[in-house]
């Protein structure tokens, strides 16, 4: 079982990006033996109410029964609470905000109440920090990456919150995983999408570190190719249980269908 | 055979203490992903004693015999570019002649000076009169100058290019940072440069573009710092092309640039 929890459908605002279709986002899922991936409403992050993408995202998720819907909800519109509510509903793995493309405050008042209130709904918060690399974004793009600072605090907003991270690089994890108490640390997961691998071997070194418990499958498809983070993973010597842990069994736990471990 | 064109080592003069690791992390992922040959550079002292993007004679000098040492421990995996800096233009000459003489492949300029600065022609004369070709660090579409080198981009290099059209260009790392959706275009009408396709950018679609800019046999496969972005999109490339353009891409336009002999044959 694999799951990637960073995958999009949609079209991309500034490129034009390939297989951003449902049919192209499972064909790509089959090539690289992808069962299962959390998918996002790529153009609502752009969009001033990022929550309008969510009825076509729960119409195309319930008719492709492999991909599971990531609601967008802005805080600091008015009926967000609602969006909470939609997401239980449908079984959704986790709801997705990212504030500096909304233009609010990542670890403002508004993101902590949201992240409070996910952790009471039994919610994962998922927070990208960055979609593009920031050498080739286009010259409009100009939105801020989150700061690891902004998740220190989101974690610590609640001792129910849940949080997955996606395209964190191992300064910005080692940042905020030991600027965390080991209790707050085990509510974070985060994707493997933007970890280095060898000759660096960042994504060892933090296997040793952090350890497996706290990462997630995740390739940021179609705006990278989803080969990059199976490839990570064959270049490693993984114990089978931990490379299971990383690629399905973690993505339970973040997405709420396993209890939590120790 | 698969040949890595863009590979660099460190060595004990540089600010890594973790330097032999990652040398050895490097051929140890090789293995693993079915790199014949490592096409390798090293920027001097990477900082140490001199800028990377501006080493000093003296730097450089270490990192290539450093490099030379490398070769002659690993004749099988590892071959080298020289490096050189452009702005001292008879140590540059020297030590190409030096370092090709002792068995290196190819030269490796950097971001000392703008590629398309006049200084660059007589490292350029050197490099067809030896018949070897020239990788060249490039950032996609720069907008500015930035911090740490004098970067150049695909037009300044075309510029280069087309003073000297017996010499094969190597574009560096089409995935390494910057707007490659500003370089193709430009490469597109320039035969003697080929595009790298290192980097640790996995772009989606940015393959199929690279394909449609420039023809199959003027690809290069590389990885650069990250060797699983290498193999995710040689894996990729698999569903892209058929095996006989793959076997262009994975060696045969390399075999094709860089001098007879300098790679196992068939």
């Amino acid at each position: 079982m694999r799951t990637d929890v960073n995958a999009f459908l949609g079209s991309y605002p500034y490129r034009r990006v390939p297989g951003t279709s449902p049919g192209a986002l499972l064909e790509a899922m089959d090539r690289t033996d992808i069962d299962e991936a959390w998918v996002s409403h790529l153009p609502g992050i752009f969009w001033r109410d990022p929550a309008a993408g969510n009825a076509w995202l729960l119409e195309t998720t319930r008719a492709h029964p492999r991909l599971r819907p990531v609601l967008a909800v802005d805080p600091e519109t008015g009926a967000w609470e609602r969006v909470l509510r939609a997401a239980a509903e449908a079984g959704a793995p986790a709801v997705r905000c990212d504030p500096t493309y909304y233009g609010i405050g990542p670890a403002g008042p508004s993101m902590r109440s949201l992240a409070g209130a996910c952790g009471r709904a039994g919610l994962a918060l998922m927070l990208a920090v960055r979609l593009e690399d920031s050498r080739q974004r286009h010259p409009h793009d100009q939105a801020a990456e989150l700061p690891a600072a902004a998740v220190r605090a989101l974690i610590r907003a609640d001792s129910s919150v849940r949080l997955v991270v996606t395209h964190a690089d191992r300064p910005f994890i080692e940042e905020v995983h030991f600027g965390s108490t080991p209790e707050e640390a085990r509510r974070l997961w985060w994707d493997i999408s933007w970890i280095w691998g060898p000759p660096e071997d960042h994504f060892e070194t933090l296997l040793q570190t952090v350890g497996a418990a706290r990462f997630l499958f995740g390739t940021g498809q179609p705006l990278r190719i989803p080969e990059n983070g199976v490839a990570k993973l064959d270049l490693l010597d993984l114990d089978p249980a931990d490379r299971e842990a990383i690629e399905s069994g973690n993505a339970a736990m973040a997405g709420g269908r396993a209890e939590a471990g120790p | 055979m698969l040949i890595d064109v863009h590979a660099h080592f460190l060595h004990d003069r540089t600010p890594r203490s973790d330097w032999r690791e990652r040398n050895a992390s490097r051929l140890r992922a090789g293995e693993r992903v079915g790199i014949t040959i490592h096409v390798a550079s090293i920027l001097g002292s990477w900082g140490l004693t001199s800028p990377t993007y501006f080493p000093s004679p003296e730097d450089l000098r270490y990192g290539n015999d450093y490099l030379l040492r490398l070769q002659r421990e690993h004749p099988d995996r590892i071959r080298g570019y020289v490096a050189v800096n452009p702005n001292y233009t008879d140590h540059a000459l020297a030590e190409i002649r030096r370092c090709l003489d002792a068995g290196m492949i190819g030269i490796k300029l950097a971001a000392s000076r703008r590629a398309d600065d006049p200084l660059l022609d007589p490292i350029c004369a050197l490099a067809a009169e030896r018949g070897v070709p020239v990788l060249h660090h490039i950032w996609q579409g720069r907008r500015r100058d930035y911090p740490g080198q004098e970067a150049s981009d695909a037009v300044e290099l075309g510029r280069l290019a087309v003073r000297h059209k017996s010499v094969r260009f190597i574009l560096a790392h089409i995935g390494g940072g910057g707007d490659w959706l500003q370089t193709l275009p430009v490469v597109r009408g320039l035969p003697n440069v080929l595009v790298d396709l290192s980097g640790s950018g996995v772009d989606g679609g940015m393959l199929e573009a690279c394909l449609q800019a420039v023809d199959v046999e003027r690809l290069l496969w590389g990885c650069d710092l990250t060797i699983e972005t290498g193999w995710a999109k040689l894996r990729y490339l698999e569903h892209l092309l058929s095996p006989a353009d793959l076997d262009h891409v994975r060696r045969r336009n390399a075999m094709r640039i860089f001098p007879p002999g300098a790679f196992p044959s068939d």
